[in-house]
Formats: C-alpha cells, structure tokens, sequence
C-alpha cells in the first residue's frame, strides 16, 4: 500500500482524538494559513496541487474556490457529505475515523474564500457521525481552532452541521443547496452556479468531504510534494471503494492512475473461487459498465484514462460483477434505484426511469422480446442529453452500455419470450 | 397549543441560531426530526406546528415530508429495519437475508409485525456497501447500524429489542 493521506487512521489509529492530531501537525496548517497567509496564496497552492472534485465530477478545486464573487457578501462553504452513490462509501470512513483532518480542511477552505460559517450537509442516515462532528467541533472551540478572533486575528469560524433526510439528488450540490434552505431537494438551473450565486443566494463553494480532507496536508507540504502522487492530470491520492463480487471489499487509499487489476486483484483479492470477472462499473450506479477484458484491467483509473474504455471515474466507487451476473437484472436494479431518486422536476428523467422500471422488469423477468430491448434502448437514447441534471443522464450509462457491450445476456434473457409482444404505447405495463 | 414550540423551546432556539435570522424555513429538517421523536410519525397536527414556527404554510412541510424518505405520515413499528438492497448489497446476497428475515418474522417487506415492534423496509443505498448484508434502524431517538449481518444475528438483534419493551 502506497503512502495514506487520508485513511491515515490506518497508521495512527486514535487520529479521531484531538491532542493525537494535534502532535500529527493537525491544526498547523489551519494556524498557518489565518496568521500568515492571504486567502488568494491559498487558493494558488490548492491550485497548483491539480486537487480535482472527489465527488464524482472531478472540477479543479482551487479553480472553484476562485470563481467566488467577491462583491457579494457573506460567503459560505458547504461541505457536501450526501454520500448516496451506490458503491460509494468513502466519505462515511474519512468523518469516523480522521474526523479533524476533514473539518480543518473545511476550516482553511473557509478562510481561502472568507466564509465565516461553513455547513455540512450530511445525509440523514449518517446520523451518528453528525453528532460525532458536533461534539469535535465542540472540542475544537474549546481549543480555540473554532469560534471568533482566531489565533489573535479578526477571522473567527463556526461550523454547523445540518442533516438531510434520504434524498440521493441531494448530492446534485444546487439540489443539496435548495434542502439547505428548507426545500425540496430539487436542482436549479445553472448557471448562476453557486460561487456567485449559492446558499441563501449568496456565494457558496460546495466541497465533497475527501476533497476538503486532502486540503490540510496539500497546505503543510506543499503542492509540488502532492503532485507527487497520481498523474500529470489526476494528481494525488484517491480513495476507491471497492464493492461487488470480490474477495475484500472495502476503502482502498491509491494514488490515482493505479490500475484496476491493481485494486481488484492485488488489494481486493480477486472475484470468488471459481468465477471470473465479467465487468467493472468504475462510478458505482451512474456508471457505464466495462467489459472486463485484459486491456480494461491494465486501464490506469484516473480522470483521462477511464473514459478511454467508455466510463469516468467518478466518486471511483468500483463495483465488480462476476460471470454468475446477469447484465438485465444488474440495470433492472439501477434503474430501480433511479426511478426512486428521480425527484421529478424534469420529465425525461422522471417518466424516462418509469418506463424503463417497468421494461427492464420484464425482460428481466423473461417476459419481454428482442423488441423490447429496442425499445428500452430507444427511451433511453431519448432521456440521454435531456435532463435538467447529472442525475437523469446518469440513469441511462448502465443501460445503454449494457445492451451494447452485454447483448448475449439480453438474448438469453428474450430467447423465451413470443417474438413479438403487443405493447400498449399509453400503457407501457 | 403549539407542543413543539413548547416542548423543545430550547432545541428550537439552537438549531434556529445555525441560520440567519431570515432564514428560518432551513430549520424545517431538524424541527422534521424532532416532531417524530415526539410522536413516532410526522402527524397532521406537527406539520401545522412546524409550519406555524417556521412561518411557512403546512402545505409546504407535508410536501417535504413526501418527498424526503426518512420521513414519515404513518405510524409504523417502534424499529424501523431498513435493509439495503442496491447494487453492491444485491451482490453479497442482500434480497435472500431479506426474504428470509422477513420470513422469519412472519411478515412482508414494508409491513409491521402484529405486536408493533418491528417494521422491515428494503431501502437504497445506506453507504455500507463493503459489509452487506446491512441495514439501518431508524428510531425517534436517532439512526444506527447493523453490518455483516446473518439471519441469525439479526433476528438476535429483534429478540434484543423485544426483551428491551418487555422490561421497560
């Protein structure tokens, strides 16, 4: 295992208590950066280090913490802790484990934008955790690395945490902005996007939790030791969670560009006793499946190279499907879970997910032709560059590439059905 | 006689002071929670209170109670047992622990066993995807738990929770 910046409970496990962190240097950074730096010093270091968006869609962060509007006070930094993915469980080990590492990165990137309160807005079921993040962020204004006139200074910082209620759009961060402020967790339309015009319509940055919890070490060590790690383009470490039919699954800390096989079978131990592997879904639910063939496990997994084997890293939740699965029922199952998500505001992904629940539950059941599978590939094709957000053109990467790269399965499964079944147009059911 | 505002005064101020001041409509989702922990469900007459604290109309908060899924109008068990099913879950033999979890308590997904203790529901993914089969127990009092399950371990865990009613 290479170097951990941040699983680093892995190699000092009381790393949750603060006297701990603090003789890890914790806090250090966070002291630096109100005494001694400009916020646009910063903004610069983060970046250089090519630190990208950990949530799934990759965006430079400095570049983000950048774009905020400087003419439109106050300014506010969410953390983003919805993590709903399926395959995704990242976010969740990081706040239990190296809590303070991730609120003192929400602390310097508050002070880089001048934010004096920064949320996090944790999915409703990490229940537990928030009431962990409350009492640390208790200990810390204790200790005086929260509160008002930091270190001596004018800057002063509080933390809130804030519980949302099981609504997976509310990782979209408009949709997680509209839930902040007491709405249906539905997304606006962009832009303005949330740098100019974010929480209570004031400039916001919406950071994903790994995100935020790699800042403090890029600060302390600079950005030439973090690029370092990964690639030219994907520099720095990243944590893939592995799930699925493999041996080991769980959180693996790489640095990006390591390969699949690397995480699946040096880490992962490989697919059970006597299967073998049949695809990879890079990007848990929202992703294209690859097929597994030897080129596609050599693949590095990092922002460039996985799109060259038709999928994107992602949140790099990595779900491992072995040759006792079949491809119909893998996309009845994230369909399933999309039509539950869609939150309804645009058409396409709201009525695109309920066909395809009702398509992919009769092929999936052996009920449907050939046909159907035409159809399914029709209405996804129709949803496909449509949606009002990721999250309805998301919905659509497992199917498509699924009937494309997978059709032996969906002949399999069509075989049985009458060759030609009558479809009620108005009534797909 | 607004319960809410009179019961949990001081829970409301704090989680009040996390907003602006003209931002008061961000405390539905904590003041959500706490109407549940009072009355098991978000009833009729908690949608009216929140709505009259927060000056919003109750129209509004029942339509958040539809559409955030923690959420609920109806009563169900003292536990609520919600089980992954997605994907990864699938993959490591969650719909089988279901079925037979629910097998064994004589009932369906999404129905409350007939001494009101315990009702099981298939949910999305919880984020627990590495130790499947899981599932989440959601209370008044909070959210917890239960990975790397086995039938076995989790109809202990029911049994656990039985006694627990039956002394208290």
């Amino acid at each position: 295992m290479s170097e951990l910046l941040l699983l680093r409970h892995r190699v000092i496990p009381e790393i949750d208590n603060l006297t701990v962190y603090r003789q890890n240097d914790g806090f250090q950074p966070f002291h630096q950066v109100v005494t001694s730096m400009q916020p646009a010093e910063v903004v610069d270091i983060v970046k250089a280090s090519g630190l990208r968006g950990r949530g799934g869609a990759g965006f430079p962060t400095g570049l983000k913490w950048s774009f905020v509007d400087k003419n439109a006070w106050p300014h506010y930094v969410v953390a983003n802790a919805d993590e709903s993915e399926p395959g995704t469980f990242k976010d969740r080990e990081i706040m239990e484990r190296n809590p303070f590492q991730f609120l003192e990165g929400v602390a310097i990137a508050a002070h880089a934008i001048q934010a004096n309160v920064a949320y996090i807005y944790l999915r409703g079921e990490f229940w537990k955790i928030a009431r962990q993040l409350e009492r640390h962020i208790a200990e810390l204004h204790a200790a005086g690395l929260l509160g008002d006139n930091l270190f001596g200074t004018d800057y002063g910082l509080q933390i809130y945490t804030h519980l949302g209620a099981g609504a997976y759009i509310c990782g979209e961060e408009t949709a997680l902005l509209e839930s902040m402020e007491g709405k249906l967790g539905q997304p606006r339309l962009r832009p303005p996007f949330p740098p100019s015009y974010g929480l209570f319509g004031k400039p916001t940055v919406v950071n994903n939790v790994e995100t935020l919890t790699s800042v403090p070490l890029i600060i302390e060590k600079g950005a030439d030791w973090y690029r370092s790690f990964g690639t030219d383009q994907s520099t720095g470490t990243k944590i893939f969670s592995l799930s699925g039919n493999v041996n080991k699954p769980g959180n693996y800390e790489l640095p990006l560009g390591a390969t699949f096989r690397e995480l699946i079978f040096e880490h992962g131990g490989g697919v059970p006793a006597g299967r073998e592997i049949k695809a990879i879904m890079p990007a848990g639910a929202s992703s294209s499946l690859i097929v597994a063939t030897e080129q596609a496990l050599d693949t590095p997994m990092d922002y460039e190279s996985v799109p060259a084997v038709g999928a994107s890293l992602g949140s790099a939740s990595v779900i491992v499907i072995d040759d006792s699965i079949s491809i119909p029922w893998l996309i009845n199952k994230t369909i399933h879970f999309f039509k539950h998500e869609s939150c309804g505001k645009c058409t396409p992904c709201r009525e695109g997910n309920y066909w395809m629940v009702h398509l992919t539950d009769r092929i999936n059941a052996g009920e449907a032709s050939w046909e159907d599978v035409e159809l399914l590939q029709d209405v996804a094709s129709q949803i496909k560059d449509k949606c009002f957000c990721a999250l309805g053109e998301f919905s659509i990467e497992a199917v498509l590439s699924g009937i494309e790269r997978f059709p032996e399965d969906f002949r399999q499964r069509t075989a049985a059905a009458p060759t030609k079944v009558e479809v009620d147009q108005e009534n797909p059911e | 006689m607004n319960t809410l505002a009179e019961k949990y005064f001081d829970d409301i101020q704090a989680v009040l002071e996390k907003y602006p001041a003209d931002q008061k409509q961000s405390a539905v989702m904590p003041l959500l929670y706490m109407a549940q922990r009072e009355y098991g469900y978000v009833t009729k007459q908690a949608m009216q209170e929140i709505a009259e604290i927060l000056d919003m109309s109750a129209t509004e908060v029942a339509s958040l109670v539809g559409f955030y899924s923690l959420y609920y109008d109806e009563e169900g068990g003292k536990y609520r047992v919600q089980v992954c099913t997605d994907l990864s879950c699938a993959l490591r033999g969650a719909e089988e622990f279901l079925e037979k979890f629910c097998e064994n308590l004589g009932i369906q997904v999404g129905e409350t066993t007939p001494d009101g203790l315990v009702t099981v529901e298939e949910v999305k993914c919880l984020a627990g995807c590495d130790k499947a089969p899981m599932f989440q127990v959601q209370t008044g009092e909070g959210l917890t738990y239960y990975e790397n399950q086995t039938e076995e371990s989790a109809l202990k865990q029911v049994e656990r929770w039985r006694i627990q009613e039956d002394v208290g």
